[in-house]
């Protein structure tokens, strides 16, 4: 499957502060009764930005000054929590191209590169800098740069950045979703799956197993 | 040198190597639930693709369906969706599917085990971080993505990168009303909510082997609140023992051979690890969260932290956060911690074992009259084992609700939550800001024992005090 390149999004961003954001709170729990992913956008950190009587708490999400965004800078092991892919999905849908942080937890952070959402850490000291430039200047045009593997912004100020390689190489060549990858493989899985230790044993029996 | 379990079965499973460099990793068991795989079957429609080996993959209900009753159609209309769309997907396919009246409905972590489905040297995927859970039984279990899903019902693989390993060695002998869930609170605590990115964990050490069954997936279960997608341990007798006779499990005919493929699989004495910690199981206490992370415990005797004893800025505002969301106050003591729910069950601790050890300091006591306590089986055959040795009675007649089996108060998909600024003293796995369906809601997570001693006293409670845990 021939896919998007993604090799640099350059873009205003907006730092959303906190350590350890877990996946509950970038998506509350009741947002996930849905069938298909596409609401999800208006729901990103809602609990954090609206109070309980519905009125704004001023996130930086709701800020019009960040209104452009599409880098979104996190702290340290952002993502962490529930495997929802509704996380991923909901930073997406709203427009984001692009996460910066310390650290992201494993999950979250597969589920965002098989969307085309690449994440990028940087060193906690060059991170608060990219943060504080934001907020200072709002305007500042950041670029995620995968090729040259940097992170900087259009005042001069730069910083490399690390992600796994396996991950990089699959998004600037386009392959950052697997699923046609793994169906060229799909004869050799069947293949394996009839050799495993385990193919041949019997089950006592699969009484109660419905086929609904 | 040897090789660990992880290795041993990661190899058994790879089909190839990708251009990424990552791995094409068969899925032996593949698990489904209404809340993240419904939207998958939606893109494999959009592919044109069909399910590649439907025998392999199992579904049931469990996040979203109400605990007071279970008739159709359920009351929240989008839940009903949700779960019909899972049903014609299943149909579709050719999928089996564990609904309330097939008898075997629960939490998709305790009906695997239950049903023999989880077995040892299996990779097992399902779209929930808990699937960590099934490596009690050494094997590969992980939670995946909607889009992983996806890649596992079209082809039965996913792509990964390896994970390290990290042996979490803990010998010794835990005290008196101290459980599996004081050890994983324990080892988070000290590693860390991400020091465990990028390992599986493979828990080991006498504490660990003395550990049941039931306790090891206790264990396993909240691996992913550590940071680990992997947690496991390796097989053994009592692992056989568990398995023998349940429907899914080897028949008399294949189970030589299955016994001798699982005990193949362990890892060698001379293993290689990445990394190993220690930890003396005599110096665990009954343990609590008292903050937004699971990371965020202390042991029930201890005072709450304050910010200032924080080493980096980071940390500072967190426990000023963790300290403001709870309305607690740095250097007080977490004993005495007045509460108003308390909630047994979940995929962490909603088993036979934990319903049963509760009871046994149950009977006799009762709920405090401010405090709304809720008893969750994880499964209908918790329930059915439960109620048929009287457990429901001893949980009705101390005042709690005996409800049906779902994952309940665990998070807010259904109707059972936290009102306000409730406190409720949780067996659950999170203690995340909102997670229990209340955004200014508030967890404490603790063992079962602890929340019925923290019910009884309607205050966070040291259960060995309340109880009399340890003394003749
Ligand atoms: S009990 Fe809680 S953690 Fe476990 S599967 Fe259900 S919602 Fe997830």
């Amino acid at each position: 499957m021939a896919l998007r390149k993604i090799e640099r999004i350059v873009a205003p961003a907006v730092h959303v502060p906190g350590e350890d954001i877990d996946t509950d709170r970038i998506i509350p729990a009741r947002f996930l009764k849905c069938v298909t992913f596409d609401g999800l956008g208006e729901q990103l950190f809602y609990d954090a930005r609206f109070a309980p009587d519905g009125s704004k708490t001023g996130h930086p999400l709701d800020d019009p000054r960040f209104a452009g965004a599409k880098v979104l800078i996190a702290d340290r092991n952002f993502g962490c929590g529930s495997s929802r892919e509704h996380a991923p999905q909901a930073i997406a849908k709203r427009g984001f191209q692009a996460l910066v942080a310390e650290s992201f937890a494993e999950i979250f952070f597969g589920n965002a590169t098989t969307l085309g959402l690449p994440c990028v850490a940087l060193e906690r000291s060059s991170l608060d800098q990219l943060a504080a430039r934001t907020r200072a200047r709002p305007e500042t045009i950041v670029t995620v740069d995968l090729i040259e593997k940097v992170v900087s912004t259009d005042d001069g100020w730069r910083s490399p950045l690390s992600i796994p390689e396996g991950s990089r190489q699959a998004l600037v060549a386009g392959r950052w979703d697997p699923l046609g990858e793994l169906l060229e493989g799909r004869e050799q899985a069947q293949a394996l799956a009839a050799s495993l230790p385990y193919a041949r044993l019997e089950r006592i029996g699969t009484e109660g197993g419905r086929r609904a | 040198m040897g090789q660990s379990l992880f290795d041993k079965v990661w190899d058994l499973h790879t089909v190839r190597r990708l251009p990424s460099g990552e791995t094409q990793l068969f899925v032996g068991l593949h698990l489904i639930h209404e809340v993240t795989s419904p939207q998958a079957f939606g893109m494999l429609r959009d592919l044109g693709l069909g399910v590649l080996m439907p025998e392999r993959t199992f579904a049931t209900l469990d996040h979203i369906v109400p605990t007071d009753g279970h008739q159709r159609p359920f009351r929240d209309g989008l839940a009903e969706g949700m779960v019909t769309a899972l049903e014609n997907a299943c149909r579709a396919h050719g999928i089996t599917y564990f609904d309330r009246a097939s008898g075997h409905q629960g939490i998709v972590h305790i009906i695997g085990p239950e049903l023999g489905l989880t077995q040892p040297g299996l990779t097992i995927a399902c779209g929930d971080s808990h699937t960590s859970t099934h490596g009690a039984f050494g094997a590969i279990a992980l939670g995946i993505g909607t889009t992983q899903v996806r890649d596992v019902l079209a082809t039965q693989c996913l792509a990964l990168t390896r994970l390290k390993v990290r042996r979490v060695e803990i010998t010794g002998k835990l005290g008196p009303g101290v459980y599996a869930k004081d050890i994983i609170l324990h080892v988070i605590r000290h590693l860390g909510v991400s020091g465990g990115t990028g390992y599986a964990y493979e828990y080991a050490g006498s504490a660990v082997e003395g550990l049941s069954m039931e306790e090891r997936m206790t264990l396993c279960n909240m691996s992913v609140e550590g940071g680990a997608r992997v947690g496991y341990v390796n097989p053994d007798e009592k692992t056989f023992a568990y398995l023998k006779g349940r429907a899914y499990a080897p028949n008399p005919a294949s189970w030589e051979a299955a016994v001798t493929f699982w005990k193949s699989i362990a890892s060698d004495p001379d293993a290689r690890y990445d990394d190993v910690v220690r930890f003396d199981a005599a110096a665990i206490a009954p343990t609590v969260t008292w903050g937004i992370n699971p990371g965020q415990a202390i042991s029930v005797k201890e005072r709450l932290p304050a910010p200032e004893e924080a080493i980096t800025a980071a940390d500072r505002s967190l426990v000023e956060e963790a300290l403001g969301y709870m309305h607690l106050a740095a250097g007080q003591p977490i004993e005495g911690t007045p509460i108003g729910v308390a909630f047994i069950g979940s995929c962490t601790n909603g088993r036979l074992s934990d319903f049963r050890e509760v009871a046994r300091y149950l009977r006799g006591q009762h709920v405090a009259p401010h405090v709304r306590a809720l008893a969750v089986p994880g499964s209908m055959e918790v329930a059915r084992a439960a109620e048929s040795e009287g457990l429901d009675r001893v949980f009705r007649e101390a005042g709690f609700e005996w409800r049906e089996p779902g994952c309940s108060m665990c998070l807010a998909m259904n109707p059972d939550r936290l009102v306000g600024d409730e406190l409720c003293a949780s067996s659950s796995n999170r203690n995340f800001k909102g997670r229990q369906g209340s955004p200014t809601g508030r967890t404490i997570l603790m063992s079962p024992v602890m929340v019925a001693a923290a019910a009884v006293k309607g205050a966070v409670a040291d259960a060995r005090d309340v109880f009399a845990i340890g003394r003749a």
